[in-house]
């Protein structure tokens, strides 16, 4: 009894080895990480307060109803008027023309990738069009500006120097990587079974694609349109470059207009002192822009989540 | 017998599938104006990236000498060069790495190894869903609030290390779903092999999966950072300078300095209405292309010795 009691100890002992430091290496390592998870959270934060405290700030300067109902946006001015809508007017027609160059282009693209090409040309399409997602907007604001624009009024000599037909269509082209391969990962992760069953059916590649493809992906087509709508919103350096600086409420592609992005820059760009009107203002804009991306992208990732179809 | 009208019209087909037409000829004419159309997707975009580059370097490539790297910007378009944004670069990208590599990767592993599939995890996860999606500009406005002003006394205003912080913030969201997803890649049965073994879970993730996990994530980082080493417009907002006739001292001083990089030189190089400053904004651009090449040769070959590893 006594011995085995003994025995047992021993054994305990030479059993549990010492986890001591290793246990104390593990929380110590637990507890660093999680604070790096929580800067992300903190991030959300840090935009939010920033926002928030100095939009509140522009708003006890300027009443919400003129910055909703003002016919112009002349901040900078003796006779100040801030009509949000001027900025989102131009916003919109430059998001637009984009969207209208980059959905066909991308979806096409994608289509091709993952139904026609094979599987070795793939391999490197997919690559070379990535490499154009990564050239910088700073890039494509020289070629809207210097290449594109010369090339449009050389047609049509009636365009403006600044115009938001060229940036348009040149952000169309910086966002068609995105709706591509975001298009070509829902495409591609249809299963063969389904194209299989349909061409038992008689059907051409063309009625397979248009029929049965890209119904089964269009959770995925969608939100990699809104997300490229999102984007082209938020996109700064093109319009700031080729779309000019001139604030106005028209739908007119041919003349110079100014986006939301482009007014923030204009201001950092200027001698803005901290808590002036003006430097209020870019935050008041920034809010807006904020807003409007972050319902796009909710909006998207509520459509995956809700259209989604799974196979097994 | 069913014909096939009536199979067409089953609900895995779209609903006006039911127009079928017999007509083989006229179905493959329509066959082949969809595949050219296709087709034609995909050269169009890559001719715009080829028209794109062809004609930066065609501008630029006269503007590429010895002079040209190592001279300060000037007003005289024939003296100028972009030493100083070239070094500011330099400065903000070696920050960014240092403080986004253990962040995000930290991050990613806590994430995906220790707390997967809890509530916190969700929150976090959608969080940075959200913010990969934030305009690059909002973080901008995001660094001109929190680290030129509320953090002024430790950064010291529109400095390098503001500059690379939100640089650092903006990549972050990057980093850590491509650590997660590599870390995803790892096959379970070495992490039970390592429990089996005796090991803590930190020492599993230390020593077996981490080490698998690296070229992906390695990938990831040097994306993520050839995103960074582009950005222009948070920079802008958070008021980094264009004219720089200085360099940083190779100090911690160093950190507290104005500066300039490359994208913001091009910037201010293509806005000025005089063409030579345009071949000067090309020359900046065939610069900065060649560092992102560079890297993103980089990230393909780890890429691709990490997919011939499995």
């Amino acid at each position: 009894m006594n011995a085995d009691s003994n025995l047992s100890q021993v054994a305990d002992a030479l059993w549990k080895p010492n986890r001591g430091l290793n246990n104390f290496v593990q929380r110590a390592v637990v507890i660093t990480f999680a604070m790096f998870a929580l800067i992300s959270i903190a991030t959300t934060f840090g935009i939010v307060a920033s926002l928030v405290f100095e939009t509140f700030e522009f708003f006890t300067a300027v009443p919400i109803w003129r910055f909703l109902t003002d016919r112009q946006w002349t901040p900078l001015f003796t006779n100040a008027q801030y009509g949000i809508f001027v900025l989102l007017s131009g916003t919109f027609l430059t998001s637009l023309i984009a969207i209208v160059v980059a959905v066909p282009l991308g979806l096409f693209s994608a289509i091709c990738l993952s139904e026609y090409a094979s599987p070795n040309l793939r391999r490197w399409l997919k690559p070379a069009l990535e490499l154009l997602a990564g050239v910088p907007s700073v890039v494509f604001g020289y070629f809207a500006l210097l290449l594109v624009t010369p090339f449009l009024r050389s047609m049509f000599p009636q365009i403006a120097g600044f115009n938001a037909l060229s940036a348009g269509l040149v952000l169309g082209i910086s966002i068609t990587p995105l709706i591509a391969s975001l298009s070509e990962d829902a495409i591609y992760a249809v299963p063969d079974s389904l194209r299989q069953g349909c061409y038992a059916l008689g059907t051409t590649r063309r009625e397979t694609i248009t029929g049965v493809v890209l119904p089964a992906a269009l959770s995925g087509i969608v939100a990699s349109c809104i997300l490229a709508i999102s984007r082209a919103v938020g996109e700064t350096m093109i319009v700031a470059l080729a779309a000019g600086q001139n604030p106005t409420m028209t739908l007119n592609p041919f003349v110079p207009i100014m986006t939301m992005t482009a007014y923030i820059v204009q201001v950092s760009l200027g001698d803005t002192p901290a808590g002036s009107l003006a430097y209020k203002s870019i935050f008041a804009v920034g809010t807006s822009l904020f807003l409007l991306t972050l319902i796009l992208n909710v909006f998207s990732f509520w459509f995956v989540r809700r259209f989604q179809e799974k196979y097994e | 017998m069913t014909s096939p009208n009536q199979v067409l019209q089953g609900d895995s087909c779209q609903p006006n599938a039911y127009k079928f037409s017999p007509a083989l000829p006229s179905r493959y004419k329509t066959d082949g104006i969809f595949k050219a159309l296709a087709w034609a997707a995909v050269v169009i975009s890559l001719t715009v990236l080829v028209v794109l580059l062809a004609d930066v370097a065609n501008d630029g490539i006269s503007r590429i000498n010895w002079n040209f790297l190592t001279s300060f910007p000037s007003r005289r378009p024939a003296e100028s060069g972009l030493l100083s944004a070239l070094v500011g670069t330099i400065w903000v990208m070696a920050l960014v790495a240092l403080f986004s590599f253990p962040i995000g990767v930290g991050a990613g592993i806590f994430l995906e190894e220790f707390i997967a599939d809890s509530f916190f995890e969700n929150i976090v996860e959608v969080n940075i869903a959200n913010l990969a999606a934030v305009p690059s500009i909002i973080y901008g406005l995001l660094g001109l609030q929190v680290f030129v002003r509320w953090l002024f006394p430790i950064t010291g205003g529109r400095t390098i290390l503001s500059g690379a912080l939100t640089l650092t913030l903006l990549i972050l969201p990057i980093i850590i779903i491509a650590t997660r997803e590599s870390l995803r890649a790892v096959p379970s049965s070495l992490r039970q092999a390592g429990f089996a073994l005796g090991a803590t879970r930190w020492q599993v993730v230390r020593e077996i999966i981490f080490p698998q996990a690296l070229p992906g994530i390695l990938t990831g980082v040097i994306l993520a950072l050839s995103r960074a080493i582009g950005e222009t417009a948070p920079l802008i907002t958070i008021g980094a300078l264009t004219f720089i006739a200085f360099l940083p001292p190779l100090s911690l001083q160093g950190l507290r300095t104005t500066f300039s990089v490359l994208p913001i030189q091009v910037f201010n190089w293509v806005s000025r209405p005089q063409a030579e400053f345009h071949l000067l904004a090309a020359g900046g651009i065939i610069v900065l292309m060649v560092m992102l090449l560079l890297m993103n040769g980089i990230a393909i070959y780890l890429r691709n010795r990490f997919q011939q590893n499995r």
